[in-house]
């Protein structure tokens, strides 16, 4: 295959069919024009400069919610985490109802919040390395445990508002007339690029997704590289929580949980392959923002929630069936 | 056995015997708990023993037994079924909304969720066998297909069971409840299955894939049927479910509250077969202890409820028990010997 896009006006369709196949990210983020384009062309206005910076906003949330869950998806051993969800409706809980509405408590709310999310990462991590339960099955026992943990926290009624601080950071235009939480999104993502690309951690992430027993062989410390993971996760699913908190102003039971199935689909369609080992975050930003404007044109189509459901799973499929097929049986 | 041709034979007498002797262990140690919890719930409750109680239940019991038998078929082939809690939801509430109350329209609601529980498993089967997606994510994006499926069938609890089914699932025929029938009928089908040659090859391909696809075990339609087989099972589970509680809800047996349609039914499916001795690898156990491992969670859940916690406390017991079942097999102090 020719890797030099200078060569790409000589290949033959199939060629470039291929070229481009090799590139998920390029190809996600054509997808998410096109979709801008589409919704222009259902409902004139859909991709004015507001709307779109819009859609930006509200995709920071799954955006900051799926860097966990692209890190955990890159450690490989079938990693997932299905907690990510409930998670950070937990943390927005916690965080509303420790800042009470005000900005005194914001740390300490902020603090807390992290500190759950991280600690229940840190138990997902630990029953996936040391008791050898499968993440899938781990995590989504989590989801229930969590539940259990809310509703005994909040006996059934959350409470609290965010607080002002947190609302301005989501809602405020500032410079350029962006929001502040596109400017912490964008940095976050840079730092979490660092994370990956540039340190030792991010290598030994990519060794131990690749082939554990290699990286395990070359002195990878695969245990605490994997158990890092989703600690990982679970303290980006606590943040994403808390801004979403900021962009709801008040809690629910629910709040946060839809978000799963999306953090998934934002990895897969950003190209991170779902065996581990290889892909990065750029892809599932972009992924998060393809999610969500897909989304908000089901909703200008007034489609129901159920609808929605169904549509998320058929994308997913049919992205699993461009990137994620196993190799047939006859060679 | 009729296949042709000595060196398929030599296989299929291979994979019989070796997983039978490691899911011995695994399914002695499973009724050895089956004895335990019993006794702590007969302890617990003195009228544990009266038919009231023994119907109610089998009654209770009868549909994660059929939902961990569904689970085991698929897990033997070295795969498994994250979509089966959100599939039986998904044939109960096309089954209550068709009956709506109407005794003369049983046969087609039963008709109607063992074919939507068969084409939920033939979807699956085709997604993991012809597209080749890892089984795992592949029922995971089947999940949300169908437990969107099911909230648009029937979008609240709803839809009325005719008395005729309810009252007759809690009788008793010959002094054996009828749940608990319906589960040794759950049972004996299984037995001839696991007799039947395609019963057989589930092992091989769980086994080794290669190897069963080398010796001319057609791998690709082992898969689909173990996936059909599974819908066929997730069917009477959701007819099971709406014997025992007479209504539809999309909402029976999610995890997290409504978070995964049907969530609560896959993991326990998943835990009961562990329990069982029924390794996740494919290849090794048998659905009589996932029987078994079921009627366990159930007693265990029993017990929980005896204790009187509140909804959210048993939210997360239920959680922890789930977790706690398949820490047990994978514990590094218990690993020893596997592998």
């Amino acid at each position: 295959m020719t890797d030099t896009s200078a060569d790409l006006d000589r290949l033959s369709p199939r060629q470039a069919l291929a070229w481009l196949g090799a590139r998920p990210v390029l190809i996600a983020a054509l997808v998410a024009v096109a979709l801008f384009v589409f919704g222009e062309i259902l409902s004139p206005g859909f991709a004015a400069y507001g709307q779109v910076l819009n859609v930006l906003r509200v995709a920071s949330f799954l955006g900051i919610i799926a860097i966990g869950q692209t890190i955990v998806v890159l450690s490989g051993g079938e990693g997932i985490d299905l907690s990510v969800g409930k998670v950070a409706t937990f943390a927005a809980i916690l965080a509303a109802r420790a800042s009470a509405g005000g900005d005194e408590a914001i740390l300490w709310s902020l603090v807390l919040a992290l500190g759950a999310g991280a600690l229940i990462g840190l138990v997902n991590g630990l029953g996936i390395t040391f008791l050898r339960i499968p993440p899938l099955v781990m995590t989504l026992g989590m989801v229930g445990i969590v539940q259990g943990i809310v509703l005994l926290y909040t006996g059934g009624q959350p409470a609290g508002r965010s607080a002002p601080l947190l609302r301005a950071l989501v809602n405020t235009r500032t410079l350029g007339n962006l929001p502040g939480i596109l400017y912490l999104w964008l940095l976050i993502a840079i730092l979490v690029v660092i994370l990956l690309r540039r340190t030792t951690y991010g290598r030994w992430l990519y060794a131990v997704g690749a082939n554990r027993t290699a990286a395990a062989l070359s002195g990878v410390p695969v245990t605490r590289t994997v158990v890092t993971a989703y600690v990982l996760s679970g303290t980006f699913a606590a943040l994403g929580g808390v801004l979403l908190l900021g962009y709801t102003e008040t809690v629910f039971l629910n709040l946060a949980d839809q978000y799963m199935l999306p953090s998934v689909a934002a990895v897969v369609i950003g190209g991170t392959t779902l065996a581990g080992g290889s892909g990065g975050y750029a892809g599932t930003a972009i992924g998060a923002v393809v999610l969500t404007v897909l989304d908000s044109i089901l909703v200008t189509l007034r489609m129901e929630e159920s609808g929605r459901l169904i549509v998320n799973g058929i994308v997913l499929l049919v992205l699993l069936s461009a990137y994620g097929r196993q190799r047939r049986l006859r060679q | 056995m009729t296949t042709a041709g000595p060196a398929r034979d030599d296989v299929a007498v291979d994979v019989r015997r070796r997983p039978q002797r490691a899911a011995l262990v695994g399914q002695a140690m499973v009724f050895v708990l089956l004895v335990i919890a019993a006794a702590a719930n007969a302890a617990l409750q003195p009228t544990f023993f009266t038919a009231y109680n023994l119907s109610s239940m089998f009654a209770t019991f009868a549909p994660s037994v059929a939902a961990a038998v569904a689970q085991t078929i698929v897990v033997l082939t070295g795969a498994i079924d994250l979509s089966l809690g959100a599939l039986i939801t998904l044939a109960s509430v096309v089954a209550v909304v068709l009956v709506d109350g109407d005794p003369s329209k049983i046969p087609l609601a039963v008709a109607a969720a063992l074919a939507v529980g068969l084409l939920g498993g033939l979807f699956n089967g085709l997604l993991v066998a012809l597209v080749r997606l890892q089984p795992i994510v592949a029922t995971f994006a089947t999940t949300f297909v169908f437990g969107g499926l099911a909230l648009t069938v029937l979008p609240q609890p709803g839809g009325s069971v005719p008395v005729e089914v309810t009252t007759a699932y809690r009788a008793a025929t010959l002094g054996v409840p009828n749940a608990l029938w319906l589960i040794l009928l759950v049972a004996l089908l299984w037995v001839a299955l696991r007799r039947s040659r395609l019963g057989i090859h589930l092992y091989a391909v769980g086994g080794n894939t290669t190897a069963a696809f080398a010796t001319g075990v057609r791998v690709t339609r082992v898969q689909v049927a173990a996936y059909l087989v599974a819908g066929l099972f997730a069917g009477v589970a959701a007819l099971a479910i709406l014997a025992n509680t007479g209504s539809g809800d999309p909402y029976v047996g999610s995890v997290g509250g409504a978070a995964i349609i049907g969530g609560e039914l896959t993991l326990s499916s998943i835990a009961a077969l562990v329990i069982g001795g029924t390794a996740l690898s494919g290849g090794r156990g048998g659905a009589l202890g996932s029987i078994a491992g079921a009627i366990v969670l159930g007693l265990v859940a029993n017990i929980v409820f005896f204790l009187g916690v509140s909804s959210g406390m048993r939210e997360l017991i239920d959680g922890l028990i789930v977790i706690g079942a398949l820490a047990f097999t994978g514990a590094p102090w218990l690993r020893r010997g596997r592998q």
